[in-house]
């Protein structure tokens, strides 16, 4: 009792004689299929190099069309060869010229006699494989499809669409349940010779014929239609990526490979000789009867998947670069932005840090430089803090420092006299979190010794760029999670604020406030936007200032530090 | 308007086709070994001048990722980088005493070599300061890579350029001949480069590097582009436009996924700054052979003369390609 192999080839037939010669030599009998598109020249070469062994047969050469019946039909031809010269042939694995068994063919005899009835087959009802190309699954059996999916793409969709319109349907044979899965199996001689030996396979072929893609379908529906057990599983590692092609493996898969304990891997690369080497010169006699364990295989190939398809967030590089619609996150980490807290409080960010731990840097988008924690001049991934090239794509100097600095969370101070072009970017960002004091950019003019007339001008000028700014925030499109007090309401009662701020924000366990930053001197605050609404401007929006000195009665308490509980 | 547009890329791909095979004119052979140019072969096109310092490890490091054949345009070396390349035998050498800038920077002679000679293979451009790193590079040969492009159905592939420099001056440092340059150039900056989308070549400007942090960080429109497709899948009628940065037809420039996903890309290591460095970029700048008649080159010879230090705390050293894919700086992309 042993197994029989057919082989399906079109490419490679150098490395497909070597395993041919592997296979044959240890008493398994083989057919093998060459595409017809192989030139007769490297077929006769091919043949010659496996001339001396008794128990290799060729079936009759057919053009192989990829997602074609062709490659069922040559199938077909190999297994009736295979049922009639090797009756000793108890299971029938399908294999291509570019498989390599992982494990001795011992091992594989002694795994199958243990299942004589069984055959492993992947086989799915339509509904419930999430592999499907071109979201064609039950359509795939009723629909026609007459034009190439590679080589017409075009007329192919088209046909779909039309079809689709027409509600056009093919009846499916009576008693057919229409099952999917890799065209790679291994059957028992009971169940092949039952679909080959079927009553009705005129019929069925005609029908599978215009099916798309039939080698995932052929064998896989009509197996359910015959006695013995089925084993929806493949004895292959065969993994495919999004586009729908086989994954490849290459030398460095070796180790991967050999804990995987599966039978026969595909695909493998040509010039992997360590591959070929390493499992072709393998222990005869081994007795390892692990069942296949493909998994940490999976898990690499499945990352590779999400990786071509959704890539890393928050990165933008010479082969990622997402249009503002498709990014599945404009940046990689949370952050917060502070407006305004910078004016009203000393060394805010230093303060921030100590409380919360995150990164606290100062005005990142200041008009003299980027103000880096520390006063650094580079940050990290040797950001310039130079203004200009910072300026000269502001959202990317933005989204590289919270790349780089990914694993510990960013914060910034913002403002009306730093580059507004960056709102724009974090606003519509679910990362960022903006906490603003409108109004606070007047406390730096309160306590600037400018003349008045200056100031007031400054003072116009921030209102309004603050006031667009506002606007943008409370736009009904953005992302961002904003809050805003006006200075006023916040002077009154900072506590609270400052609480939630830090329970927001920090990065640690212990989000109880125990220090409060040190608020700038206000007295007179109100009697200054008297002053500059005597002036003839307008400062709305601090909030309502009582023009003496109402804010500073609870001074005393806010400005010390303090324990809380 | 679109298709005045489309219409108008097509006569400058038309264009820089036919000049490239006037331009054929300015080469003469020295070494002709193209015969043994086999059909799978990749092949390697360079253009050059006094190099030779740089030749035996550049051609070694080639050869070690399984480069069949080298294309090179030596424009006139005078210190026996045409002689010493005229003994290597899997060495094809042109020479050529024209303009470097007429040839829009050699580029001309490079579109003829791929056209005759790299129609339907593999051409990997680059320059002799440049070392290819693609994904697995270190356990897989280029033809791997080549494979899985083609069973991909992909004909280009991209890579950032990524300045290499020393830790201290430039001029501390010395090279010796063979020796891999890497090894004195070894940081790199990790994480400041910016990118917009040039819709016209439907390819992305990638800028930033240590050249951008220092020596154009108050006009950084004009630092140098680092997006580099340097290995191409030669069909008839393509053209390198402006260097290895963009081609035509444009859809050889799509080496990006602009719906969220990463398609596999790789760096090319850019050691322009070993000792050699500091006079060369006097030199060239006299010359003014280069881009915008070598004022890069000036504002090189200016900036390190004043601060030779390219170094800075947050630099990076180099390690392997797996250290620069963490750093989103190239991707395995679904190649796994």
């Amino acid at each position: 009792m042993t197994v029989g192999f057919i082989m399906l080839c079109h490419d490679a037939l150098e490395r497909a004689a070597q395993i041919a010669r592997h296979w044959a030599e240890r008493d398994c009998p083989m057919v093998i299929h060459v595409d017809s598109r192989v030139s007769a020249a490297r077929f006769r070469k091919f043949r010659d190099a496996v001339k001396d062994l008794d128990n290799v047969a060729f079936s009759p050469r057919v053009k192989c069309e990829w997602g074609g019946w062709s490659l069922v039909s040559a199938t077909l031809k190999a297994s009736e060869i295979m049922l009639r010269e090797f009756p000793q042939a108890h299971h029938i694995y399908l294999a291509s010229g570019t498989c390599l068994p992982l494990r001795s063919v011992s091992e594989l005899k002694t795994y199958l006699a243990e299942r004589a009835d069984t055959s492993f087959i992947e086989s799915v009802t339509t509904a419930d494989v999430p592999w499907t190309k071109g979201g064609l699954d039950s359509e795939r059996f009723t629909l026609r499809f007459p034009f190439s999916w590679k080589k017409q793409r075009f007329l192919f969709d088209a046909y779909v669409q039309l079809q689709r319109r027409l509600k056009f349907k093919r009846r499916i044979p009576y008693g057919i349940r229409p099952h999917m899965g890799s065209q790679w199996w291994c059957l028992t001689r009971r169940s092949l010779k039952a679909i080959l030996e079927d009553p009705r396979r005129r019929e069925f072929e005609r029908y599978f014929q215009r099916v798309w893609i039939p080698d995932e379908s052929y064998f896989q529906t009509l197996v359910r239609l015959h006695p013995g057990r089925v084993e929806s599983r493949s004895l292959t590692l065969s993994k495919f990526d999004f586009q729908g092609k086989p994954h490849i493996f290459y030398d460095d898969h070796l180790q991967l490979l050999r804990r995987s304990d599966c039978f026969v891997a595909r695909k493998i690369w040509p010039q992997a000789d360590r591959l070929y080497t390493h499992f072709l010169s393998g222990d005869d006699n081994s007795t390892n009867l692990a069942e296949p364990n493909p998994g940490k295989i999976d898990r690499i190939f499945a990352k590779a998947i999400e990786r071509r398809t959704r890539g890393r967030a928050g990165l933008y590089m010479v082969s990622r670069f997402p249009r503002a619609e498709y990014d599945n996150g404009r940046t990689c980490a949370r952050y917060s932005i502070f407006e305004g807290f910078g004016d009203l409080f000393h060394d805010f960010p230093n303060w921030l840090h100590r409380a919360t731990g995150v990164r606290a840097h100062g005005h990142l988008f200041g008009p003299d430089r980027a103000e880096f924690a520390d006063g650094q001049r580079v940050y990290s991934g040797a950001l310039s803090d130079n203004p200009r090239l910072r300026d000269y794509n502001c959202n990317a100097f933005l989204t590289n420092l919270l790349w780089n600095t990914r694993g510990e969370r960013q914060a910034f101070l913002f403002g009306p006299r730093d580059t507004q072009d960056i709102a724009g970017f974090f606003a519509f960002d679910p990362n960022a979190e903006i906490k603003v004091v409108t109004g606070a950019w007047a406390v730096p003019l309160f306590q600037s010794d400018a003349p008045f007339s200056e100031i007031r001008r400054e003072a116009a000028r921030l209102q309004k760029i603050e006031s667009a700014h506002l606007n943008l925030l409370r736009g009904p499109h953005v992302k961002a999670r904003v809050s805003i007090w006006s200075m006023a309401d916040f002077v009154e009662a900072p506590l609270e604020p400052l609480q939630g701020l830090v329970e927001d924000t920090g990065t640690w366990n212990a989000r109880k406030l125990t220090e409060a930053p040190r608020m700038k001197e206000l007295t007179g605050f109100g009697q200054f936007l008297q002053n500059l609404k005597n002036e003839g401007m307008n400062p709305y929006m601090m909030g309502d200032f009582p023009s003496g000195d109402g804010p500073d009665v609870e001074k005393p308490d806010i400005r010390k530090p303090y324990i809380v509980r | 308007m679109s298709i005045l547009r489309a219409y108008r890329r097509g006569a400058r791909r038309r264009r820089l086709y036919l000049r490239a095979i006037r331009k054929r004119r300015d080469l003469t052979a020295v070494q002709n070994r193209t015969r043994q140019i086999r059909p799978n072969d990749i092949l390697l096109i360079c253009t050059l001048r006094n190099e030779l310092k740089r030749l035996p490890f550049f051609l070694d490091y080639y050869r070690d990722l399984g480069i069949g054949h080298f294309l090179i345009v030596d424009n006139g070396s005078t210190d026996g980088s045409r002689e010493y390349l005229a003994q290597q035998g899997d060495v094809s050498l042109w020479t050529t005493s024209e303009s470097y800038a007429k040839s829009r920077f050699g580029v001309d002679w490079v579109n003829w070599l791929a056209r005759r000679y790299g129609l339907g293979k593999w051409i990997l451009c680059v320059d002799v300061d440049e070392f290819f790193i693609y994904p697995f590079c270190d356990t897989r040969p280029i033809r791997a890579l080549t494979d899985w492009l083609d069973a991909s159905e992909i004909r280009s592939f991209g890579t950032l350029m990524l300045d290499m420099y020393p830790k201290g001056a430039a001029s501390d440092v010395s090279y010796t001949p063979g020796q891999d340059p890497v090894e004195i150039c070894s940081w790199f900056d990790a994480g400041n480069y910016t990118i917009s989308r040039n819709w016209e070549y439907a390819s992305l400007w990638v800028q930033g590097g240590p050249r951008a942090r220092k020596f154009f960080a108050d006009k950084p429109y004009e630092a140098p582009a680092l997006n580099k497709i340097p290995l191409v899948k030669w069909g008839r009628g393509n053209v390198f436009v402006s260097s290895t940065h963009t081609l035509l037809p444009r859809g050889l420039n799509l080496v990006f996924d602009d719906q969220g996903g990463e398609k596999a890309c790789g760096c090319l290591l850019h050691v322009k700054f070993l000792d050699a460095f500091l006079n060369r970029s006097e030199d060239e700048m006299h010359r003014a052979e280069h881009y915008k008649a070598g004022r890069e080159y000036r504002t090189y010879a200016e900036k390190l003369r004043e601060d030779p230090e390219l170094w800075c705390k947050w630099s990076e050293q180099y390690i392997n390609w797996r250290q620069l894919e963490i750093l989103g700086l190239m991707s395995k992309g679904n190649w796994a």
